[in-house]
Order: C-alpha cells, then structure tokens, then sequence
C-alpha cells in the first residue's frame, strides 16, 4: 500500500516539477506528498536539529489534540437534538438527515450514545467538509499563484473553527466565514506565520458580527426547529449562578460537558485531555495557559467581591467561568496558538493574563455579548507584538546595566 | 469620582478615537512604522489633547455658547456659529506656545517629540476632542478627564499598531497590499478586537 502510493508519487512528480504540465499546481502536488510522507529534505548545513517534529506534524498534534473535544461535541449536539425531538414529539427529523437516519434505521433515542452521536455527526461532517473545502481551496489559490507551499496550519484553523460554531449556522455562512479567516486573517499577510490574529477566531468574529440572529441567541444551539434553549451563559447573564441551577445546570454537567453550546466548546474534561496532551508534548505554552487562569481567577474574585446589586454576573465564581461558553476551549486551544500569541517567556505569561482578565470583564460588564473569550483572544492577539516589544526592551536595558562597568 | 473613572475608561476603549471613530487616521497610518516613533507621537498627542479640549471647553463657556454674554447685558448673543475657527485657532496657538515652551525649558522633550508637535495641530484627533466636548457638553473636569482619555486611547492604538508592523515587517504581504494598504487591513482587524468594548455601558 505505501509503496503504491509512493509510486504514484514518484510518477507524477515530474508533470508538477519545473518545466512540467501542470507546474502551477507545484503546492497542490507538495501539499498532499509530505502529508503522507516525511520529506526527504534535509537542512545542509548547521545548525542541525535531530527531531521528528517538524511544522506539519506540530500541526496534526493540534488536530489530534481537538478530536476529544469534537467527538463529545457531536455526541452532546445529537443529545440535546433527540432529546428536544422526545420532548416536542417529533418522530423524524427534517431533510435530508431524517431520511438518510430513517434509512439507516438509526432512530433518535436520547439514551443511545450511538443515535446521538451519529445525529451530531449528521451536523458536524457538512460543517466541516464545508470550511475544508472552501479553505482548503484558498490556500490552494494562494499557494499556486505566489508560490509557496500550503501548510498543515490549515488543518487546524479548520478544526477549531468548526468546533467555535454553533451546530445550525448555514452552509453558506461557514463558507463566508472561513473565507473572512484565512484570506483576510492569514493570507494577506504572506500565509502561515505570519499573520497576527488567529484566524479560526477572525472569521468567527466576522461571523459573529456580521450574521449575529445565526450566530447567538437562543435558537441556535439544538438544531431541531421550534425549540429554543439558552446557554448556561446567558442564563447566568439574566440571573447569575442561581439561574444557572434552576435550570436543573449542576457545575459537574458543565464540567462533563452536557450543556447546550457550539459544537465543541462544551466538555471541559475532553479539553482537559487535550491540553494534558498538548502540554505533554510541549506544542502548548504552558505559560500562556497558566496566564489566563491566573488572569480569570483573580479578576473574577475581583467582581465577587466588589458584588453588585443591578448585574448578578458579578457573584459567578471562577470555577463557574471555567465551566461555561468558549473559555476553556479557548483557554487551550485558542489562545496558545504560536504565532498569533506572545513569543517571549515573560510576554506570554502577560499575553495570558491579559485574555484572563478580559474574558471576565467581557462577561461580567457587557451586557452585548454574554461570551467574552474570542473577543478576549483578538483583543490580546492586537496587543501580543506590542508586549514582545516591551519585554525586548527590557531585556536590552537589563544585560546592558549588568555588562557595562560603571 | 466613579463617574470621572467611568468617563475615562469609555475614552480609552470603548470611544477609542482610532479604532472605534476611525480618527486621525493620516498620522495613525503614517507614524506606526516604529514603536518608539509611536510612543513619541502618542504621547505628543497626550499632551496637546489634555491641554486643548479643557482650553477650548473654557472658550466655548465662557465666550461662545448661547448665553455666555448674559452678564454684559446680551442674553441672546449666539457665538457658537464661531466654534470651528476658534478651536482650531486654540489648537494651533497652544501647539505653537507649547512648542516654545518646551524649546526653552524642555530640550530633551523638544527633541523627541520633533516635527510630531507641529504635525499635531492638524491632526484630526485634537479637534474631534474639543467637538466631542462641546457636543456632549462637558464642565470643565470632564473635559479634562476626556481629553486625556481619548489622547491616551488613541496613543494605545498606534503603539499598537506599530508592534504589530514591526513584527509583521518580515511577513509576506502580496505587492499591490505593501506599506498603506496592509496597514488599512491590521487597523480594521484591530478594530474587530476592539469591538469587545461594544455594547458596554457606564
């Protein structure tokens, strides 16, 4: 199997080489090669590293590290679709997925893991063959005509974008949206490493901003028509933690993840694992992490203690902020992103802090929005080369004293 | 006091005259190649803002607003029709008198601010404050506290954004984009991260 695909390789290679047929699609032929197999490339001269590790396999560690959270996420979206289709009655759902799980004889048993997640699978997979596709032909374009290479960074911005929505968004808004992210996001500035705003986040923003009816609110969270439910966010919004509990929310389900929310941002225990192994494979920063719980947890002890008569966001404890919408997904996913983040040690410790304490502002003090953390993300991102710049400077100004006599 | 903190945190961010009113841009895009540039120029604006807008709030008091000439027997004298050319006449001559009086006693500030302190008459940050001021009628402390704000918001803002061209010095931004055009790109991205302010009200 691998030497016929190597094969394969090996013969049309010379059709996309310079000089060949079809050389405008070099990075289309280059792309798909080193995502099966290791190049063959080494560097000539020093330094050297010996490491397996390279950009594309960095990347597809990401991808890996999101799958915890995007299987719970297509689990607990088909959990609550049946569940509201027990409730309101319905026997079979809508469109083509009705037909194609009636075929199938599936069914929409809520106590059936396996209805459940392939009813969440049903609007996961279109979601994201969608952002694939029309990213991926981006990239393509833009790796064709300025001829670099595409880069496994997509799969990544691909996954996380798919798991930040909401599991009903129209196709055609994906599409806009991904297109948003990596043109404007990324590839404007020369692709991969380059850009300086996450561009899973950016065409969310866009989205979020530009189409808010299909993007927040109540309705769209189970995608099943006529029902209605809020996210525990907005509940704490409206009533603090209170609400949260009266409507039958403990903090372990929020932990475990059966909560209404966007695709993949509700199980805080699979992004947990997903973290441990990012953490465990050093591809996250541990600092940037460790700033934005240090940063969340002193601002949000901060409002519980000032406490508010009017705004009952203000008495939600940490370990509730935790919890609850993007955070943690963001938390692990989002805000360690390299490039977009601080690359200094001590920036990155600040860079963190910076999200934590806007994430907890965002959704304590604005009532527009009840999630603050890709607003919180963006927002640090701006800032992120400003930090490194301060901290350089000190750096300078500190080995400078220590190296000139007085 | 609270209402004062409230005034300047909505200046700063929520107000921000770059990112949020899309103000001063000629300087906003033209200064931001260097962070040390920009904290001068930032800062230049810090100072001139702070000064004009309470100066201008005094003038349009005490001097334009209906009503001001009540004491000399001329009640329904109107100058407000005047506003525009006294506050840009304010601007200019309180630059000018700054500028001298850093000259004299200031060198090393002299030198650093430079050609920004004369640029800055003309910058539309400094005017847009004293409009503001006089449209959302302001005392005297407000307009200080505002004036500050926004002369700090919009410093925040360029440094910023020239941290991020620094860093993005290397990257590969296609030709027709180069230099004005990418910069136009990062200020409305900026933007959309300061579009987390949206919404909040003090």
């Amino acid at each position: 199997m691998k030497q016929t695909i190597r094969r394969f390789f090996d013969r049309i290679e010379p059709s996309f080489a310079k000089g060949g047929r079809l050389e405008k699609f070099n990075a289309v032929y280059e792309a798909f090669d080193t995502f099966f197999f290791t190049p063959a490339d080494v560097t000539a001269r020093a330094p050297h590293a010996r490491d397996g590790i390279d950009l594309k396999r960095l990347m597809v560690y990401v991808v890996l590290a999101a799958m915890p959270a995007a299987l719970w996420g297509m689990y607990n979206v088909g959990l609550h679709a049946n569940e509201a289709m027990a409730t309101l009655g319905l026997q079979s759902a809508s469109g083509w997925r009705g037909a194609l799980t009636d075929a199938l004889g599936i069914g929409y048993d809520p106590q059936s893991i396996w209805a459940c997640f392939w009813h969440g699978l049903l609007y996961f997979l279109p979601i994201y063959v969608v952002t694939m596709v029309v990213g991926l032909g981006w990239e393509m374009l833009f790796a064709a005509v300025r001829n670099h290479e595409v880069n496994e960074g997509f799969l990544v911005t691909a996954m996380l974008y798919t798991l930040t929505l909401p599991a009903t968004t129209p196709l055609w808004q994906v599409a806009l949206g991904i297109s948003f992210g990596v043109v404007i996001g990324k590839e404007v500035f020369g692709g991969t490493g380059k850009n300086f705003l996450n561009p899973a986040l950016t065409g969310r923003a866009f989205l979020y901003f530009a189409y808010p009816m299909s993007q927040s609110g109540d309705n769209v969270w189970v995608p099943v028509d006529g029902y209605s439910g809020a996210t525990a966010l907005s509940l704490g919004a409206a009533g603090g933690e209170e609400a949260i509990r009266d409507a039958g929310i403990t903090w372990m389900d929020a932990f475990v993840g059966t909560i209404e929310g966007s695709l993949g941002e509700t199980s805080t225990l699979a992004i947990a694992i997903g973290a441990v192994f990012l953490l465990y494979t050093r591809i996250a920063s541990w600092r940037i992490m460790l700033g934005v719980l240090v940063g969340m947890i002193a601002t949000a002890e901060l409002f519980n203690f000032f406490g508010s008569q009017t705004n009952p966001m203000f008495s939600l404890p940490w370990y509730w902020h935790l919890v609850l919408g993007g955070y943690a997904f963001g938390l692990v996913y989002m805000a360690t992103d390299p490039v977009s983040a601080a690359m200094t040690n001590a920036g990155r410790l600040i860079f963190g802090i910076l999200i934590g304490i806007m994430v907890v502002l965002i959704r304590v003090v604005n009532p527009g929005f009840p999630e603050g953390m890709m607003l919180a993300i963006l927002f640090a991102n701006t800032f992120a080369p400003l930090i490194d710049h301060f901290v350089v400077q000190a750096n300078i100004r500190r080995r400078l004293q220590r190296t000139t006599v007085p | 006091m609270e209402h004062y903190i409230s005034l300047f945190v909505k200046s700063v961010f929520i107000e921000n005259m770059a990112l949020a009113f899309f103000l001063g841009m000629c300087s906003f895009l033209a200064v931001s190649k260097k962070v040390e540039t920009a904290i001068g120029l930032g800062i230049a604006v810090i100072v001139v803002q702070t000064l004009t807008v309470p100066l201008n709030n005094l003038v349009y008091v005490h001097v334009l607003k209906e009503g001001a000439w009540e004491w000399a027997g001329l009640p329904d004298l109107d100058l407000s029709f005047l506003g525009f050319l006294s506050y840009i006449g304010i601007i200019a001559a309180a630059v000018q008198i700054l500028e001298m009086v850093l000259d004299k006693f200031f060198p090393a500030l002299y030198n650093a601010l430079g050609i920004f302190l004369p640029l800055i008459t003309v910058n539309c940050v400094i005017l847009a404050g004293s409009l503001f001021m006089v449209e959302r009628d302001y005392h005297f402390a407000e307009s200080v506290v505002y004036g500050l704000g926004s002369g700090f918001g919009w410093a925040l803002a360029i440094t910023a954004l020239a941290g991020i061209r620094e860093r993005l010095r290397y990257s590969d931004v296609p030709d027709g984009l180069q230099g004005l055009g990418i910069a136009f790109i990062m200020t409305g991205l900026m933007a959309l991260g300061f579009m987390a302010f949206s919404g909040v009200e003090l």
